[in-house]
């Protein structure tokens, strides 16, 4: 293996997040690793978007911080997240419909776009040229992602699981230090599944991209993630390598007491 | 023959500007969901500016009588159009974010009460002209065609040809530049564009001086025909038909809308109006705006409003 797992990047201290009466989370603390493959997994309504959600800041927890490479954030934004490097896919795709997959994935170039809005209204030479440097970067991604044949295709056309890898394509488009992926193989059949696989597998290797994922395939979340956060009602059960959570008596209770 | 369309056209013209002021609706109400109810009164405090700059600097640096002194008070109107934009997001706009719908609507509400107060009270409250130097003489077209011609308004068909210019460099900006495109990110999904680095807030203060921009070109064209007056400001709501006609949500849905509720107001003066007694200009886009309603609320070219449960 090429990578290296680093230091902490990512650290949550006593998360909690509560929506009116409903605890989602409840004094949740993890971490994350630079270059690791980090899986959070656990039942339906366990709070595992909301652990994402608040990690980019969507949702504005009640108590706890975050820690980014030393940063101390209590009030993170998803504006905020991205500057700091940042990226994510949605668990439903939220892809923008009405764009081609070439503007999708433009869109994810926004942050380093430097151009000023009066050198884009006249087409300026610096804008344009700007535009090209972006434009080679997303085909790139595209390459990538072997998407080439669906390139100018409006994306609420595409079938569902090239729709998912669109979306990751957006995320990566921004050339992200910390990528955070919500469900990314949900409704995939098995060929897709494997490609997705692959794709998360090589972006890791590649371009040393931390990845946070969410996933509901036990075998998959064994076989590609180095460790492992295991939530439950909101709670944290279970923490560790692939095989500690899968010796973890808390887990497995929870697994077979809940249908996920 | 010739006289439908000399009505025709008139329509088109009229509507053109309709078109103008209904895309000013739309930009605001696609980034931000925001039903903009100061429109009107951003058009009446464009063209009160516009006016009175006219007036003064010309005489600040002794530009009397010529095109300078009237170039230079378009500027400044629109830059000031430009700060009331940023003022609007700052003071206002920030601190609604994810708010309902109706609170947003309130706040545009008031809103358009404090530039119609301030306005007054920076510009006066007098009845001003505007006067760009439009030509005023009617033309005939198509001579050799229709008997006699067709009798076409100089300042008319101009105000219709910048309007229609100015739609099309918007449409064009928002189509093919890197903020267009950011802008169109946010109308489609809040969340999502926020999550890959676009500034809500930059793109509100830009659809907001966009919507500057359409006030005072429309206020311009509006108060050198009309006068400025207070009543400019209910002139402006005329498109307020031709966004529900043409769907909240739809460019091409304003620009089509506005066309139609022009050529529609003209019509049915000219060959209804007789029928029904006097007044169906004012009226006659409303009723319209409700038929279509009534069978597709979300207009001709609306997206379908769905409600997620
Ligand atoms: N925006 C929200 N408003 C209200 N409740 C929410 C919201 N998001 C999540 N919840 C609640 O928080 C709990 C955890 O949900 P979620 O994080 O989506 O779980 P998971 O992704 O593990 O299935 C659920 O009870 C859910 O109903
Ligand atoms: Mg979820």
């Amino acid at each position: 293996m090429s990578r290296q797992i680093g230091e902490v990047i990512l650290d949550l201290k006593q998360v909690s997040l509560s929506f009116g009466g409903v605890k989602a989370l409840t004094d949740i603390s993890f971490n994350v690793r630079e270059h690791e493959i980090r899986a959070i997994i656990g039942p339906n309504g366990a709070g595992k978007s909301s652990m994402l959600n608040v990690i980019n800041g969507v949702y504005r927890p009640q108590e706890g911080e975050i820690i980014l490479r030393g940063q101390r954030f209590t009030k993170m934004n998803p504006y905020k997240a991205a500057q700091a490097g940042i990226s994510r896919t949605f668990q439903n795709i939220a892809l923008f419909k009405g764009m081609n997959v070439i503007d999708n994935l433009m869109t994810g170039r926004n942050l380093k776009i430097r151009s000023n809005l009066i050198q884009q209204a006249f087409w300026w030479g610096p804008a344009r040229r700007e535009e090209l440097e972006h434009r080679a970067k997303v085909e790139d991604v595209i390459d990538f992602l072997e998407i080439q044949h669906i390139r100018k295709t409006p994306v609420g056309r595409l079938p569902y699981g090239l729709q998912k890898r669109v979306d990751l394509g957006r995320a990566l488009a921004m050339e992200p230090s910390i990528l955070l992926l919500d469900e990314p193989m949900a409704g995939m059949n098995v060929e897709e599944k494997q490609d997705m696989c692959r794709f998360i597998l090589d972006v890791n290797d590649q371009f040393g991209t931390t990845i946070v994922l969410i996933e509901h395939d036990m075998a998959v979340v064994m076989d590609i993630s180095d460790r492992v956060v295991v939530l439950d009602y909101g709670k944290k059960i279970g923490d560790g390598d692939p095989d500690e959570v899968r010796a973890n008596p808390d887990v497995i209770s929870a697994y077979l007491g809940a249908s996920h | 023959m010739g006289f439908f369309l000399e009505t025709l056209i008139g329509g088109l013209m009229a509507g053109m500007l309709y078109a103008l002021v209904a895309l000013g609706f739309v930009l605001i109400f696609k980034a931000s969901g925001v039903f903009n109810f100061a429109q009107g009164a951003m058009v009446l405090f464009a063209a009160l500016a516009m006016a009175r700059f006219a007036e003064w600097i010309p005489g600040w640096f002794g530009l009397e009588g010529s095109y300078l002194g009237t170039a230079a008070a378009f500027v400044v109107a629109g830059a000031l159009m430009f700060v009331v934009a940023w003022l609007i997001e700052r003071l206002v706009l920030r601190h609604l974010v994810n708010q309902e719908g109706a609170t947003l609507l309130m706040a545009t509400l008031g809103i358009a009460y404090v530039l119609e107060g301030i306005g007054s009270t920076m510009f006066g409250s007098s009845i001003y002209t505007i006067d760009v130097g439009m030509p005023k003489d009617p033309v005939f077209l198509f001579e050799g065609i229709f008997p006699g011609g067709l009798l076409i308004n100089k300042e008319d068909f101009i105000a219709a040809l910048i309007a229609a210019v100015l739609v099309g460099l918007l449409t064009l900006f928002f189509q093919k530049t890197t903020t267009g495109r950011a802008l169109r990110a946010v109308a489609d999904d809040h969340q999502a564009a926020q999550s890959i680095g676009i500034p809500l807030n930059r793109i509100w203060v830009i659809v907001w001086c966009v919507a500057g921009l359409v006030a005072l070109v429309a206020g311009v064209i509006w108060g050198s025909k009309l006068g400025v007056q207070f009543s400019l400001s209910t002139v402006a709501l005329r498109a307020l038909p031709v966004v529900i006609l043409g769907g909240l949500t739809s460019v091409p849905g304003a620009i089509i809308g506005g066309l139609i509720i022009g050529v529609g107001e003209k019509l049915s003066e000219v060959y209804l109006g007789p029928m029904v007694g006097g007044g169906i200009e004012i009226w006659f886009a409303y009723v319209l705006a409700l038929v279509v309603l009534l069978f597709r609320p979300q207009g001709l070219f609306g997206e379908k409003i769905i409600d997620r449960v």
